[in-house]
């Protein structure tokens, strides 16, 4: 069973505080899919994911799960397991009675509890734990139980705040892998939240970037990194290295490095992006291809990050470790139309 | 192992602890020593060391058909009781709002909450007195019981503070997600971890209610009897040495059976559990 979640046009503002924490957030998850909701530090990506969880209450807008609204609707009633950034098991408590723990209180019956409980222990690769104390498991073991425990109960709706932010970036990985394959398992529609942009597109099918509290950009992750929406969306996912000023028009920016041809909806003064390593390095001739001269290379041992210029404007670029390109020397460029985008400057 | 890392201690340091131990025990328990005694004889008169006579004379009269001592071991573990029940509910609810909450003027209300510890407890009997009398509380066990209560609380409430503040918050609200109502998750995850520090608190409240004589004389107005006031009355009353001191027997066990039983269940606890102050 699962459940899409819609949340409008959000607004909170801590009681004392003088500037607000989410902005108009709005945002559609359907069910059964997985969304990331990115975003630094600060920018009120867990406040959203409290509310959701019925942690805290919203100064304005709506949450609806599965069409109703349950603002009104206290946590225990709102049919969602939620994982935090901490383990958090109950220490009094053994592995099987923490994963069961969503069951009891929902009044399920001992055998189906059991069953269901083994079932989610061997799901999370610990098999043969159930008796265990929490004190007694690592971290990652601590936070596989705890996914096993959010979804004992078979909630609609999963919500997930920093889940893996706490482990070893080897760690993660597996989580991250280990989370896809639950989703395929359970179905839960999930919400989860991160600073970590490679966990966000790892795992979510649609992420949305928050910043200062306002949806910036809601897209696919490659979408996010082919067509930032706005200077800041490709700032914070690391993408703003080269943004070269000019004029949009259908079809064409003109700049510097001459016409350019790409798709875009802006129009007039704007910035064209495009990321460091989807310039082509080659010898083609033909449409957005530039001629440059190298003006520095550096071997990062897995890639060379190269820069060059063209036209007087310098341009980031990064190739396999294997080009054999010197500075001084001169090369076309290929500007592919599919990784162009213009932003606002 | 242990044994062979840890370095020498000079001779005079390695007896200090010993010895401080022997004295600290003399002076709490020696004034108990001459009662224990006492009340197993009816001569011993000074300047001899020992009494020459032993008898259970004294026991007869403090448990005999005219004493009133069965009743008022009834009285102080009724009034006791409901007081430690009281107290450390209402100490567990108070405390956790304490740990838990930035609360406006914390301080201030910890520093009122010490207050029963630093008003000379006569002032208040006699205030306190005044204001049952009006309230037509007097004389009666409910009158006593909630006379007793607010140092009790305040005693069981600094305690309780210092026990949820090892109590994670996040705990509960992680419950309330899975499904457990706000009252259903304190006492599915909170009130497991508190269990130790709840003990604690009801058996000091307990024992403040057990050992008070003031507010119970002046509220009860002679009409609750409880352990302390019988003590009372018979040293003062009848003069005789040997019943004072069986009675002050029957007062003096509870507290130290109760010490026993939670210096057991403590050991080797954390003992912050008991750190009022954090």
């Amino acid at each position: 069973m699962t459940t899409d979640i819609t949340i409008a046009d959000l607004d909170h503002t801590y009681p004392g505080a003088t500037t607000p924490t989410l902005r108009r957030v709005t945002l559609e998850v359907p069910a059964g899919t997985r969304t990331a909701v990115l975003g630094p530090s600060g920018s009120g990506k867990s406040t959203l994911l409290s509310i959701v969880a019925g942690l805290s209450t919203p100064t304005g807008g709506d949450v609806r799960l599965a069409g109703h609204s349950v603002l009104r609707q206290p946590p225990h009633r709102r049919d969602l397991g939620v994982v935090f950034q901490r383990p958090l098991l109950f220490p009094h408590l053994t592995v099987a009675e923490n994963v069961a723990f969503g069951l009891r209180m929902r009044g399920t019956d001992r055998a189906a509890i059991q069953r269901r409980v083994a079932e989610l222990l061997d799901a999370v690769a610990l098999p043969g734990y159930g008796e265990r104390r929490s004190g007694e498991l690592s971290g990652g073991q601590q936070q596989r139980v705890a996914l096993a425990r959010a979804l004992a109960a078979r909630p609609g709706v999963l919500l997930l705040d920093e889940p893996f932010s706490a482990l070893d970036p080897q760690l993660r990985g597996d989580m991250r892998a280990l989370l896809t394959e639950l989703h395929r398992r359970e179905g839960s529609t999930t919400l989860f939240v991160t600073h970590d942009r490679d966990e966000a597109t790892d795992v979510a099918d649609t992420v949305t970037v928050l910043l200062g509290g306002r949806v910036a950009q809601h897209a696919p992750p490659a979408d996010l990194f082919r067509r930032p929406a706005t200077l800041a969306v490709a700032r914070f996912l690391g993408g703003a290295g080269n943004a070269i000023p000019g004029t949009a028009s259908a079809g064409h920016f003109d700049c510097p490095l001459g016409r350019l041809r790409l798709d875009t909806d802006h129009r007039g003064a704007g910035l064209l992006l495009i990321r460091p390593a989807a310039i082509v390095v080659g010898d083609q001739q033909g449409e957005n291809v530039v001629s440059a001269t190298i003006t520095a290379v550096t071997d990062r041992g897995t890639h060379l990050d190269i820069q060059a210029t063209s036209a007087g404007v310098t341009l980031q670029l990064t190739t396999g470790p294997a080009a054999p390109l010197r500075p001084g020397d001169d090369t076309h460029l290929w500007l592919p139309p599919a990784h162009l985008s213009v932003v606002t400057p | 192992m242990t044994e062979a890392r840890r370095p020498r201690r000079p001779l005079g340091a390695a007896l200090t602890r010993p010895t401080v131990l022997v004295l600290t025990g003399l002076w709490v328990a020696g004034p108990l020593l001459p009662l224990a005694v006492q009340a197993f004889t009816d001569q011993w008169f000074y300047p001899d060391l020992w009494p020459n006579r032993w008898s259970l004379a004294g026991w007869e009269q403090a448990l005999g058909p005219q004493s009133r001592l069965a009743e008022a071991v009834a009285t102080s573990i009724g009034i006791g009781a409901a007081v430690a029940v009281l107290a450390t509910a209402l100490g567990a609810a108070a405390g956790r709002a304490l740990a838990w909450y930035r609360l406006p003027g914390r301080r201030l209300i910890e520093l009122v909450l010490l207050a029963p510890v630093l008003v000379p407890p006569f002032a208040v009997a006699m205030g306190a007195q005044i204001v049952y009398l009006r309230a037509g509380l007097a004389d009666s066990l409910t009158g006593v019981i909630l006379a007793q209560l607010p140092a009790a609380t305040a005693y069981a409430t600094l305690l309780m503070s210092g026990v949820w503040a090892g109590v994670d918050p996040a705990l509960e609200r992680q419950a309330r997600t899975l499904g457990a109502g706000a009252w259903r998750a304190f006492r599915e995850v909170s009130l497991p971890q508190l269990r130790g520090g709840l003990l604690v608190a009801a058996m000091f409240a307990f024992l403040i209610s057990w050992s008070d004589y003031l507010l119970t004389l002046l509220i009860g107005g002679g009409v609750v009897t409880t352990v302390p006031l019988l003590l009372f009355a018979t040293a003062a009353g009848s003069g005789n040495q040997a019943a004072t001191a069986a009675i002050a027997l029957v007062a003096v066990a509870p507290p130290l059976l109760l010490t026993a039983l939670a210096a057991r269940r403590l050991a080797g606890r954390d003992t912050a559990l008991l750190g009022v102050g954090r």
